[in-house]
């Protein structure tokens, strides 16, 4: 390899090293035996893990957050595809009205809806609990789910449908048996994003989860605000895995949506 | 599977469709017989694929009806009109096997696991397919997913089949080899086929008769060698086939032929109605029917006869094609089977053609 070829792709691996080490030095962390964050690590155990499942409030955020994210897969996979489905059968000029409106959690900065969260849900009793979480991770997580729908119906042929009606299919038959199941990968990339929307959310949460339903993102900031030790690196790391395994999965997905 | 009524009757009236204030289809009318098969032909914008999508149901008319055996289906949804249907481009259901697709209508009638296995297979093995039930539409080729669409839209024995221009993606060879095809499963099935194509040599190859369509309207109906024959009008003698227009103007009517002056030459032409003599018309002939008429034949050619000059010769291998200009300056079109033992004629050569009375129709 010459010189002149080397050196593109020693800049590439220098810029992936440079957004991978973060995580890096973050996973060396949780391993640390030391009680404060210091890197590198004097030396090496699983002290701070054992910490983190020993902890009620660790288990009861981390729980917390688990089925607050499912309630979102649920809510906003069902919502996202209902609204992908109408929104391709709009006119084009209410087509691109409605999905600027839909994308639009994605586009106003996320404190500014956070906000607006806040100031609504407050009238309502919805700030400090689940139910609250549940509507505003929502709302953040539908346009994922309608934009990979979408993405998913782009690629379907729409005489597919007028073929099943014209061979006996009523339209609900149609869509359970011929467009679900085309548009099927699409969803489900959906679900997932919809799930690390919510799982990872901190800044909504900041606002309404109050002292009721703090989620682990939440009681993670907490955690390094008040008493600096390893235990966030270790859960972090546990995030971590769990983030990458579901981007692996949406992955393959992805990959055989395409195919 | 056949006998003779078993096909619907269809009968459109005053069909309609507009888009705001553009008609794509502006008051057809039309009977369609049981059993016949019938061919919309027009070129793209004429109407013909709209008014296939009405009797299917997938676009609702803003005037007249529609009546399949006496009923009216006009309020009636796609999926229970129970006509079977042949997509552009097949429309097979990528996520399902060629078997699953042709079972498909079966399992939306509630036909058993077991009698639908036994149809479907009977319906591969006439489209001559029986080994690739298990195959999905992305691994068969254009002419077996026709094919597997086609078995799809006939395996619930539906009375009536819609094609819409279903041989438009494949190649030249594949698609004469399943024109016959269908023709035999006409036969075979003996139910009403409705044919969109614009392909004309197709509807002249396949149809029992040819409904010509053009802005929206039926030109003109007939049997295909009817209209080729006999073109009523200069878009229907000059969509199907080839043909030349010949300016003239009208000297007499000599019971139903009309005697013109054309090119400085007296013609005769066949004609319905009675032009006043004086009027400018247009006759029309095929350019398969014209002959060079000087040297030996001079004295057995047929009676219409023109002065020309070839302002072009083209050899195409089994027929000849000339370019003419008659005296008046009036381009036509000659076509010649080509033979060793026939002189081909020069560029700038002055000759004599002629032609039948019976192949000069007047439009």
């Amino acid at each position: 390899m010459t010189v002149a070829r080397a050196l593109p792709a020693m800049l590439v691996g220098l810029i992936l090293l440079f957004l991978a080490l973060p995580i890096v030095v973050v996973m060396v962390v949780s391993f640390s035996s030391a009680t404060y964050l210091t890197f590198p690590p004097p030396a090496f155990g699983l002290r701070w893990y054992s910490v983190y499942f020993g902890s009620d409030d660790w288990l009861r955020s981390t729980w917390l957050s688990l089925w607050v994210a499912a309630a979102v897969v649920v809510l906003a996979t069902l919502l996202g595809t209902l609204a992908a489905l109408g929104i391709a059968r709009l006119p084009k000029a209410l087509r691109v009205l409605a999905s600027a409106l839909i994308l639009s959690p994605l586009i106003v900065p996320v404190i500014v809806v956070a906000i607006g969260i806040y100031y609504a849900f407050a009238r309502y009793g919805l700030v400090g609990t689940p139910a609250g979480l549940i509507f505003a991770h929502t709302c953040l997580a539908v346009p994922f789910v309608v934009t990979s729908v979408n993405a998913s119906l782009a690629g379907i042929d729409p005489r597919l449908e007028q073929a099943a009606l014209s061979l006996g299919a009523t339209p609900i038959g149609a869509f359970f048996q011929i467009t679900l199941p085309l548009i099927r990968p699409g969803v489900l990339v959906g679900a997932l994003f919809a799930f690390i929307t919510s799982f990872d959310e901190l800044v909504v949460a900041l606002f309404i989860s109050g002292s009721g339903a703090v989620t682990l993102p939440r009681r993670m900031w907490d955690d390094l605000l008040y008493q600096i030790e390893p235990t966030i690196a270790a859960v972090s790391t546990l995030t971590i895995v769990l983030t990458v395994v579901l981007m692996g999965c949406a992955h393959l997905l992805g990959k055989r949506a395409a195919a | 599977m056949t006998g003779a009524g078993r096909g619907a009757s269809v009968s459109l009236s005053n069909l309609e469709r507009r888009y705001d204030r553009v008609a794509a289809v502006a008051g057809v009318s039309l009977d369609i017989l049981s059993g016949e098969f019938l061919t919309l032909l027009g070129p793209s914008g004429s109407g013909k694929s709209t008014t296939l999508m009405m009797i299917a149901g997938f676009e609702t008319p803003t005037g007249g009806d529609i009546a399949i055996d006496g009923k009216s289906v006009v309020a009636m949804p796609p999926y229970r009109r129970n006509i079977g249907m042949v997509f552009q481009n097949y429309a097979l259901f990528p996520h399902l096997t060629a078997a699953d697709n042709i079972g498909f209508p079966l399992k939306q009638r509630g036909v058993g696991k077991a009698e639908r296995e036994k149809l479907v297979r009977e319906a591969l093995a006439l489209m001559q397919l029986p080994d690739h039930g298990e195959r999905y539409p992305r691994q068969l080729s254009g002419g077996q997913q026709q094919r597997v669409a086609l078995a799809r839209a006939i395996v619930f024995k539906p009375r009536l089949l819609l094609m819409d221009e279903p041989l438009g993606a494949l190649d030249k060879q594949l698609r004469e080899n399943l024109q016959l095809e269908m023709r035999r499963l006409h036969a075979e099935l003996g139910i009403t086929f409705i044919y969109v194509t614009h392909d004309q040599e197709e509807a002249l190859t396949m149809s029992d008769r040819i409904a010509v369509m053009n802005g929206g309207l039926v030109a003109q109906v007939g049997r295909p060698e009817d209209l080729y024959d006999r073109p009523g009008s200069r878009f229907v003698a000059s969509f199907l086939g080839e043909s030349n227009f010949l300016p003239a103007i009208v000297r007499g009517v000599e019971d139903d032929i009309v005697v013109a002056e054309c090119e400085g030459s007296i013609v005769r032409a066949l004609c319905p109605g009675r032009p006043a003599t004086g009027e400018k018309v247009m006759l029309t002939t095929r350019p398969e029917r014209i002959r060079f008429a000087d040297g030996a034949f001079a004295s057995t050619a047929p009676q219409n006869r023109l002065s020309v000059t070839v302002t072009e010769a083209v050899f195409a291998g089994e027929r000849c094609r000339y370019m003419l200009q008659a005296r008046d300056g009036t381009a036509m079109v000659l076509k010649e089977p080509s033979s060793a033992a026939i002189r081909r004629r020069a560029v700038g050569e002055r000759t004599e053609i002629a032609w039948s009375v019976a192949d000069t129709i007047l439009v």
